[in-house]
């Protein structure tokens, strides 16, 4: 079925009440040509673009909990492009292009509303890399403005911009079509239209092995049985050395808790996305009203998922210096996720050269969400015709052998 | 938030007092080794999912270097040692 205003109205006469499933609920087939392992947001839209472009290929989501339960439902839901370096502007900025057409490609609103975001400078040296930063972004044709305190509190009142705090704004980078989305319409909207491409999705399947054979990809192990497959996409973010080492192999990733906290709802009051690298901590508001924080990562590696309080409360403490009007918020709730970060804070979009037929897509780290159509179509392309796209090239895992990094940590927007 | 005893002060204290150094015994290779052996050691880590051996520094304390094995999904620690005693070990 096709959503539209029609389908609304006809299903009104019936009190809303005629809805099908979203997508079927299947059983593992015994083959498939491409295995995804991952439902996260992008594991659904990597296996959404390898149906749709790659029509007759045989695609499968394999997921152990349930679709978008992991990090896609966990993140602060920020989009944005600005990246300091060409490799990962080119990246992100596929990606946000892919976001400004998404809702109408999947015909479900994954609700991506282009508040802009700002990045915060509280010192000369932040003022100097955002100047550089917003200079980088221009040349590469991204949108991408300096602006200064006291603009800054013409566009954003309730922002503290006054000298008397421990550290004074002294400015601003802005993308303005940068913004935020709703990340469970996104695990969705994926899966329902990859599954309308034939996609099998197949929620609590844990994968337990891998079947490889003379430097070959068979299949999987699951707990639902054997899957025979001839390629084989692992998206599983903060579990990806879990997987490579069913493979036999280690990856440049460690995994580490990461937080984020929202308050209760409230009448709006900030319009758009403040991130500050300097004092550490992000904050928008959702449609729902809550404001949406995100805390730093801890500094020692688990899958716990859930972080040491110390930094929920060198956040919070950052975030009410920013906004005092916050200062008497409830929070709501508090969680944490575990992401892989790679030593150069860019993701791994790659064949694995040891298996053949075996991709990883990994390494987000700390801001994956940003990237989901733009991670699924490059790394559906990489499957798809078995050779990494040119987006995907420089993020391929021989980088950590040549030593051609991409040295993302603290030179762009990300505020790890 | 976890506790750590450390070895050396002989004290639980709060996690914070400590700086995490990453996994344990990582062994550099030869200078003549490969471009890709370097790039192992320098850049791919096991980072398993249960228990780790790993480093951790007294950085508001006595400063000095141990390992700590722990359970990484509960924060369970196992074993707090100091490097001689892997040594003695051995």
């Amino acid at each position: 079925m096709k959503y539209s205003w029609l389908e609304v109205f006809k299903a009104g006469l019936s009190g809303q009440k005629q809805w099908p499933a979203a997508w079927p609920e299947v059983s593992p087939k015994a083959a498939y040509d491409v295995v995804i392992v991952g439902g996260g947001g992008h594991g659904l839209a990597t296996a959404y673009y390898l149906a749709r472009d790659f029509p007759g290929t045989r695609v499968a989501v394999v997921e152990k909990g349930w679709i978008g339960g992991g990090n896609t439902g966990r993140n602060t839901t920020i989009v944005r492009s600005n990246y300091l370096w060409d490799e990962a502007t080119n990246l992100y900025e596929h990606s946000l292009k892919l976001w400004e057409g998404l809702s109408a490609d999947l015909n479900f609103n994954v609700m991506f509303s282009q508040r802009g975001v700002y990045n915060l400078g509280h010192t000369l040296q932040d003022m100097r890399d955002i100047e550089r930063r917003v200079n980088a972004n221009m040349l590469n044709g991204v949108d991408a403005e300096v602006v200064s305190a006291a603009e800054l509190k013409e566009r954003i009142p309730i922002l503290e911009t006054g000298k008397h705090v421990r550290y004074p704004v002294m400015g601003a980078s802005c993308q303005p079509r940068a913004g935020v989305a709703r990340h469970d319409a996104v695990a969705w909207g994926f899966a329902r239209a990859a599954a309308k491409h034939g996609v099998d999705i197949i929620q609590n399947c844990e994968v337990q092995a891998m079947d490889i054979e003379a430097g070959r990809i068979k299949g999987l192990q699951t707990s639902r049985g054997y899957i025979k497959a001839d390629r084989v996409g692992c998206v599983t973010a903060g579990h990806s050395s879990v997987l490579a080492a069913m493979a036999g192999i280690r990856l440049p990733v460690e995994s580490h808790p990461l937080q984020a906290f929202v308050s209760e709802p409230m009448k709006p009051v900030l319009h758009t996305v403040v991130m500050s690298n300097a004092v550490h901590g992000y904050v928008s508001q959702s449609d729902k009203g809550d404001l949406v924080i995100g805390a730093g990562i801890d500094s020692y590696t688990g899958y716990s998922q859930r972080g040491s309080p110390h930094l929920l409360d060198h956040c919070a403490s950052a975030m009410i210096e920013l906004f005092p009007i916050f200062s008497r918020v409830r929070l709501n709730r508090q969680w944490g996720g575990i992401v892989d970060v790679c030593p150069d804070a860019c993701p791994i979009i790659s064949p694995i050269p040891q298996v053949k037929g075996l991709y990883f897509n990994c390494g987000w780290g700390t801001g994956g969400f940003k990237a989901t159509p733009g991670s699924g179509n490059v790394f559906a392309h990489t499957i798809g015709q078995d050779q990494p796209h040119p987006l995907a090239l420089p993020f391929h895992i021989d980088r950590f052998t040549t030593g051609a990094l991409i040295d993302e940590h603290g030179a762009a927007g990300v505020a790890h | 938030m976890f506790l750590i005893h450390c070895p050396y002060c002989g004290e639980l204290r709060d996690e914070q007092e400590y700086r995490y150094a990453g996994e344990a015994f990582i062994q550099r290779p030869s200078l003549d080794c490969t471009d890709e052996q370097w790039g192992d050691y320098v850049f791919n880590r096991t980072n398993p999912k249960g228990k780790t051996v790993e480093q951790w520094a007294h950085a508001a304390g006595c400063r000095k270097l141990f390992v700590v094995e722990r359970n990484n999904v509960t924060n369970e620690i196992y074993a707090v040692r100091t490097f001689e005693s892997y040594k003695e070990q051995a």
